[in-house]
């Protein structure tokens, strides 16, 4: 059985609602500041369902009386029994999610979207490239890779984020470096000399590592600009385009391609993605206009 | 150390990958092997800019002195990378600060023995300036993408 074999088989045992319109109710479980304007919510379903789903799928969050959120799921996949997002304030909905307590409820609709299949890249090096909160919507890849380690061959991280106080999960990303044929690049766009780490956006982190080109397959995760120059380095350095993996967002209404809120060119995010292999949507990609 | 070992420490920083044996030992006689303890200051900003930097091992800091901001780190160079571009164009003096902040270990090249062999021989000059050309589109587009602040977004 495959790594996403495993986790579909409990994916089909879980759907926590039938109708994909109709929020379930979850409890928060912990809510935490990650950064000073990015924090984690740990959930569990009030009916107690186990809550499956595959790396890089969302779910959208909703506040009672003020709207809902697409927010990836961010924790192990293995791991059913909670679930955690991590989210960036932005906005109404960021804001009001940030506020609330352990015991609060919120509804929820998921989990939805295309995944990182991350079966295709056993026995290959697994390049990912993540930028700000891009690191979320990745986690549960890494989980998923390191729980079955020895089926990739090296594993590279290249993380760029704005300040050293906006990295994400330094504590996990401190030990995934210890592993063995483990390389954890991190770098910052600001810093001061109180910084002793690397200054500069990700691309310039491609300088510290060899890729074996062809043996490559590369997951990347952050704005579209970062992604945009990351993805011409990788093709540069001989990366294959149907190689590489990105995620894509939109602002999202139903999640289920029927609105047409997500519409990216002919695709919808909600459906076809957000995990999109390059090949299939790099005419679009170079496009700002779609 | 011997200039044969010079040649393969040039030979083997990915700056001058796949530079042609013969292009090598043209600028050798250019070239020194230089020890920057973790702390010292590179070159200052307004200097001369005598010469530019094939980092091997450590890190260096390359910071713009903002005036009335203070000083702003806004790059950090290690191994395989090139530090230092100014040496090429007129009038050759250092628009940033850089300091090592690790021990640092260098291929050091001389600007202006660099630019009289590029004179007698246009065959290397045009070699370098490619790839000169590639190391300063690759820091414009970097400067651009840091400017756009890409992560950072609006409290509504
Ligand atoms: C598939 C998917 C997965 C996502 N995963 C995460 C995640 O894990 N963590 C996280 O913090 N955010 C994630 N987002 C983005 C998140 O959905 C938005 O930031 C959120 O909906 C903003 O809601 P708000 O009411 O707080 O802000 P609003 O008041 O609606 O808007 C605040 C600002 O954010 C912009 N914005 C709103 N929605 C989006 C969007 N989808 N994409 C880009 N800009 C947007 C608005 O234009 C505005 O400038 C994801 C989006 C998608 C489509
Ligand atoms: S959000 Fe409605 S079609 Fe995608």
């Amino acid at each position: 059985m495959t790594l996403t074999d495993e986790t579909k088989l409990l994916t089909e045992e879980s759907k926590v609602t039938a109708d994909p319109m109709i929020p379930s109710l979850f409890t928060i479980k912990k809510i935490f500041w990650e950064t000073d304007d990015t924090f984690t919510i740990e959930i569990e379903s009030q009916d107690k369902v186990p809550f499956n789903f595959m790396p890089g799928q969302f779910n959208m969050l909703y506040v009672f009386g003020l709207g809902e959120s697409a927010i990836s799921i961010c924790s192990d996949p293995y791991k059913n029994k909670t679930i955690s997002h991590t989210i960036h304030r932005v906005g109404n909905v960021t804001t009001k999610l940030s506020q609330l307590k352990k015991g609060d409820t919120i509804g929820l609709r998921g989990p939805f979207g295309s995944h990182w299949d991350v079966d295709k890249f056993i026995g290959k090096d697994v390049v990912i490239i993540v930028g700000g909160i891009g690191l979320a919507p990745l986690r549960p890849a890494i989980y998923s890779i390191f729980r079955n380690r020895k089926k990739f061959n090296r594993v590279i991280i290249l993380y760029g984020a704005r300040t050293a106080l906006d990295l994400l999960y330094r504590v996990e990303l401190e030990q995934w470096s210890k592993t063995k044929n483990v390389e954890i690049l991190t770098t910052i766009d600001r810093g001061d000399s109180s910084w002793r780490g690397n200054i500069g956006v990700v691309t310039n982190l491609f300088s510290y590592i060899k890729l074996d080109a062809m043996n490559t397959y590369s997951m990347v995760c952050g704005p579209e600009i970062m992604m945009k120059f990351s993805i011409e380095e990788l093709l540069k350095r001989g990366v294959a385009e149907k190689n590489i993996f990105l995620t894509m967002e939109r602002n999202m209404k139903c999640a289920i391609g029927f609105c047409g809120h997500c519409q990216y060119s002919s695709k919808f995010i909600c459906k076809d993605g957000p995990v999109f292999n390059y090949s299939d949507i790099k005419d679009i990609f170079n496009i700002y206009e779609v | 150390m011997h200039t044969e070992d010079i040649s393969t420490l040039l030979k083997n920083h990915s700056f001058l990958e796949d530079l042609k044996p013969e292009y090598i030992d043209l600028i050798l006689s250019c070239a020194s092997n230089v020890y920057f303890k973790d702390g010292t200051k590179i070159f200052s900003e307004g200097e001369e800019a005598k010469k530019f930097y094939l980092v091997r091992t450590g890190k260096v800091a390359v910071e713009i002195n903002g005036r009335e901001k203070g000083s702003i780190r806004i790059l950090t160079l290690g191994p395989g990378q090139v530090l230092g571009w100014s040496w090429l164009v007129s009038p050759y003096l250092w628009h940033f600060d850089a300091y090592a902040i690790d021990d640092v270990r260098a291929v050091a090249l001389d600007g202006e023995c660099l630019r009289n062999k590029c004179e007698q021989n246009h065959d290397l000059g045009y070699e370098l300036l490619k790839r000169f050309s590639e190391l300063l589109e690759a820091r414009l587009k970097a400067t651009r993408m840091q400017l756009i602040d890409v992560y950072k977004k609006e409290l509504n």
